[in-house]
């Protein structure tokens, strides 16, 4: 296949994505959305390092795997922790950080 | 050979968008995360067409395996069950700028024309993606990021550690009562400098007084430097 | 040594005097007034030696400058510390410090008891050193110099008991009055330099004739703003408010700051800078004017003081009127003459005047004081003296210099001649009011402290007051000393009086027309150039105008002696039929209500306004308010923007995201 699909995909992917983040108020969801936003580039790098015949994409995108499971570790322990602390799981009522 | 192709990729990239369709629709968030893992799955399926072995098979392991069972995992403590109707303006807005970045991207995709993605790639080498050749890659040309993304995983473990913890020891009504008897009127001269500045003095001013005074026993300890 | 090292020299001393008694105050002691005598000694040493030196060169290269030190030498200016050595910078450098000698000897008995004893000398030798500063000056940087360092030594001499609040408000008015003064200097300097490009005396002069036609708009200009400058200094009308109310300072500073000295430095300016004058002429005649009205002002009010300072303060005022008269119109070594001679019974005047106040324990009024003769003998002779060579009888030294001047006045012919019997009528009111003063303070009853003091005691005062509010005050630092001196019993007061009564009878006589003229011709080199300086009556004239100065003087003492001694209560009866005119003059003609008037109430006025509107509202309110709350207003509109809401701000990096692909894809097309 042309090089070119995969990368339309990729594009396609990362707009749903950001789509969701920017309309889900749960924020597990919202991470969930992030998380197809990574894969997204994930596989425009893939696509291009097939194009290129340079394996230095792949070594990114599995770099790119790395980060999205620490970011996955640190907000879900986030939530945890404002769960625990009797809080709403909503991302429209955790807006203390404002003004 | 190239039906073939196609229609793989035809299968996976609609899966993907589907499970991505999913994830961003579907309510209850339990089904959010199995929608991902569906889409995980799937463009584990469109490495492997990109001849990114090693890299699907981390996705599968890793992401699909490992990042999702932890998901599951929060999803279920924290449930999250009902959810809220999406604030007024972003309900429409969301999708509307997804929707025009969606297209813009595809217009810069498509409509320029780059030379390179019109092409089916380069020549397969022998050996392209495959474990021995990221490992090599990864033990020599990139050994920094590797050794700095090992870095990075420590920190998150930690930072999730630190975050996910109780409060040591005391629940608040232990604190309530370590902080009663840390306030409580202290006896005299029973602090360092008390002891060895009031001591003395204590002891000049009983003295100074009167020997009638001395045949009292005092309270505090005596000490042998005076 | 060469003439300019000599007075390089007399520069040294004073200020090496000042810096040693300033740095070593707490440790000098009595010391500090003989480190003080001692520096203004060799000071006037150095002098005479400059002098000697002056002599050795030939008439016509009598004027040298020498200078240590360029400030600014570049195309536009010539800014160097030069200091100018000819006839008239001698003559006045030898006058200032031989009289500051003989009054710093009397300041160690003065001031013996007084706790600022160390710092009175620093300032006073730092006094020496800008007068001297000023007259030794080569060019109009030095002598502004000098000038500001005056004003600046007189100032915190006149407030030198500094906790008497009347003392610092005449210090302070002082010193206002003087920097009226130092800016017509200045903004005069600057004219001329304008034109001249130079600002030495010597370029100055010689440039002067060929730039400036006479009466050119610029020069006179700049004239009228240097007589602005010399009249601020010489306490001449309107700017004299400040002289009377310079005697809250001791008696030895009023005696050298504003009798002897800085006072003169209005005549020294109009002497040295006579080429620009003469080419002025308008500016000289309205010298000449003001000189003239001050002599009679003055002359007028102080018939009517009752403090004995301030009688002496109004005859300093007066008697330099005439000086600034006799410079304006040209008899320029006439008035130096007269600065010198009085210099002499003037600081003496005030010397006797400050041993008879200390008989009376720090009192100053007229009223109080009478029949001090047998008491004080010594200073009844001194005040005697110093009264009849100011009033202008022969053969004292004042009359041949007064009568001087009003000759040359009246051998000026035209306007002049009538200065000049206006002269003569300010010598007739001159012998009446030094002698109203004598007459009053020594003749009569004596008055309880005389009566003391001739039982062999000195009168001493309970609590010590403020001798012109009555207000209490203690001895300690910032108030006079408690003990007070009187001349016959301190020996550096009596030599240092005795030297100069000596000097007010026989100083004179090195100027009677028609036998020597010692000062002309001494002064003759400096006044080369000058069409008017070489105007001279004959002896016969200069004769009769003596004659009738000594007549004029003696009529005057007459008067007074039959309305104070011969006639008892006459003063009143005289007081009561010319009520109104005796309430104009013991209001000093009014100029201070004048000056509030028209000066100072505006000044508050603007400065009321200024604060209250100015500062608060557009300044405060428009400018600071307006900035902050322009800031203010700004950061809350960008405030907005942090709401706190996630999906916003990913709202917000999506659309940004949109934009810059945007951007991209457009340039790349």
């Amino acid at each position: 296949m042309d090089i070119g699909w995969y990368l339309t995909v990729s594009a396609l992917i990362f707009c749903i994505g950001a789509g969701g983040v920017l309309t889900r108020r749960n924020p597990l969801v919202i991470l969930l959305c992030l998380e197809l936003m990574l894969n997204a580039a994930n596989l425009a790098l893939v696509a291009f390092a097939r194009m290129w015949g340079n394996e230095a994409g792949q070594i990114f995108a599995l770099i790119v795997m790395v980060v999205a499971a620490c970011e996955v570790t640190v907000g879900l322990g986030l939530i945890v922790a404002i769960y625990r602390r009797n809080l709403p799981i909503d991302v429209d009522e955790l807006h203390e950080l404002s003004g | 050979m190239n039906a073939g192709t196609a229609i793989i990729f035809f299968i996976a990239a609609i899966v993907a968008l589907v499970g991505a369709l999913g994830v961003v629709t579907l309510r209850n968030p339990f089904y959010s995360v199995l929608a991902l893992v569906c889409h995980l799955v799937a463009l584990a399926a469109l490495f492997l067409l990109l001849r990114a072995e090693f890299v699907a098979a981390a996705q599968v392991v890793v992401y699909a395996g490992a990042v999702m069972v932890l998901y599951v995992f929060v999803v279920a403590y924290v449930g999250g069950g009902e959810e809220y109707a999406a604030g007024a303006a972003l309900r429409i807005l969301g999708p509307l700028f997804a929707i025009a970045l969606a297209i813009e991207l595809c217009i810069a995709l498509l409509g320029t024309g780059l030379s390179g993605i019109d092409g089916k790639g380069a020549p397969y080498v022998r050996g392209f993606g495959t474990p021995k050749q990221i490992g090599r890659l990864f033990l020599t040309d990139y050994l920094f990021p590797f050794e700095v993304a090992s870095l990075l995983l420590l920190v998150a473990a930690v930072g999730a550690v630190v975050l996910a913890r109780r409060r040591r020891g005391l629940e608040a009504e232990d604190d309530r009562e370590l902080e009663r008897i840390l306030h409580q009127p202290r006896p005299a001269f029973t602090g360092t400098m008390a002891e060895g500045a009031g001591l003395r003095r204590a002891i000049r001013e009983i003295e100074e007084s009167g020997p009638a005074v001395m045949e009292q026993e005092p309270a505090m300890p005596t000490t042998s430097n005076d | 040594m060469a003439t300019t090292t000599w007075g390089w020299l007399v520069l040294l001393f004073p200020l090496l005097g000042s810096v040693v008694i300033g740095l070593g105050y707490s440790v000098l002691g009595r010391l500090a007034g003989w480190i003080g005598t001692v520096a203004i000694l060799l000071s006037f040493a150095c002098a005479i030696g400059m002098l000697v030196s002056l002599l050795g060169h030939s008439a016509h290269h009598r004027e040298l400058t020498s200078s240590l030190w360029s400030y600014d030498v570049s195309a536009g200016m010539d800014a160097r510390m030069g200091i100018l050595v000819d006839p008239v910078s001698v003559f006045m450098a030898l006058v200032v410090s031989g009289v500051s000698t003989l009054i710093h000897l009397y300041s160690v008995s003065y001031m013996k008891s007084d706790r600022g004893f160390a710092r009175y000398f620093a300032y006073l030798n730092y006094f020496v050193l800008s007068m001297l500063i000023l007259v030794l000056g080569g060019n109009f940087i030095m002598l502004i110099i000098g000038w500001a360092f005056v004003g600046a030594a007189s100032y915190l001499l006149i407030s030198f008991w500094y906790r008497r609040t009347t003392a610092t408000g005449a210090g302070i008015k002082a010193f206002v009055i003087n920097v009226v003064g130092d800016v017509g200097l200045v903004l005069g300097t600057f004219f001329i330099f304008k034109h001249t490009g130079t600002v030495s005396f010597l370029g100055t002069f010689k440039a002067a004739p060929h730039l400036f036609h006479t009466d050119s708009a610029d020069l006179v200009a700049a004239c009228l703003l240097f007589l602005v400058g010399a009249f601020a200094k010489s306490a001449q009308v309107p700017l004299h408010t400040w002289l009377p109310d310079a005697m809250e300072g001791p008696t030895p500073v009023s005696s050298l700051i504003h009798a002897a000295t800085m006072v003169t430095a209005g005549v020294y300016l109009i002497v040295r800078l006579h080429p620009l004058f003469e080419l002025a002429p308008t500016a000289a005649d309205v010298g000449a004017a003001v000189g003239c009205a001050t002599l009679l002002i003055a002359g007028t009010i102080g018939l009517v003081v009752t403090d004995i300072k301030r009688v002496i303060a109004y005859s300093t005022m007066s008697q330099i009127g005439y000086m600034i008269m006799g410079a304006s119109a040209g008899a320029y070594s006439a008035a130096l003459f007269h600065l010198m001679t009085h210099a002499f019974f003037k600081a003496l005047l005030f010397m006797a005047a400050g041993s008879i106040i200390g008989a009376m324990a720090g009192s100053q009024s007229l009223d109080r004081m009478s029949g001090f003769r047998r008491a004080l003998p010594f200073t009844f002779i001194c005040f005697l003296v110093g009264g009849l060579a100011l009033s202008g009888i022969p053969p004292f030294s004042g009359w041949l210099s007064k009568d001087e001047i009003i000759g040359y006045l009246d051998h000026r012919g035209g306007g002049f001649e009538v200065l000049g019997v206006l002269g003569y009528i300010g010598a007739l009111i001159t012998g009446l009011y030094t002698f109203r003063m004598i007459f009053r303070a020594f003749w009569g009853d004596p008055s309880p402290e005389a009566r003391e003091l001739e039982h062999g005691h000195l009168a001493h005062a309970e609590v010590p007051t403020n001798p012109m509010t009555g207000e209490e005050e203690d001895t300690d630092v910032g108030f006079p000393g408690p003990e007070h001196v009187i001349a016959e019993r301190e020996w550096p007061m009596k030599v240092a009086m005795g030297i100069l009564a000596a000097l007010a009878v026989v100083g004179g006589l090195i100027q009677i027309p028609g036998v020597d003229h010692v000062v002309n011709t001494f002064l003759a080199p400096s006044f080369a150039g000058s069409k008017l300086a070489r105007v001279e009556s004959s002896t016969g004239a200069a004769w009769i105008g003596l004659i009738i100065g000594a007549i004029v003087g003696v009529i005057g003492i007459g008067i007074v002696y039959r309305i104070y001694v011969v006639r008892r209560g006459a003063s009143r009866q005289l007081q009561e039929r010319f009520a109104l005119l005796y309430g104009f003059l013991v209001h000093k003609w009014y100029f201070d209500e004048l000056i509030d008037v028209l000066i100072v109430r505006p000044a508050l006025l603007v400065g009321r306004v200024g604060e209250s509107v100015l500062e608060r509202i557009v300044i405060g309110g428009g400018v600071t308010g307006g900035v902050t709350g322009g800031v203010r207003a700004g950061s809350a509109a960008v405030r907005r923007a942090q709401t706190g809401f996630l999906r916003y701000y990913a709202g917000a990096m999506v659309l940004g995201l949109f934009a810059i692909a945007l951007y991209f894809l457009i340039s790349a097309t």
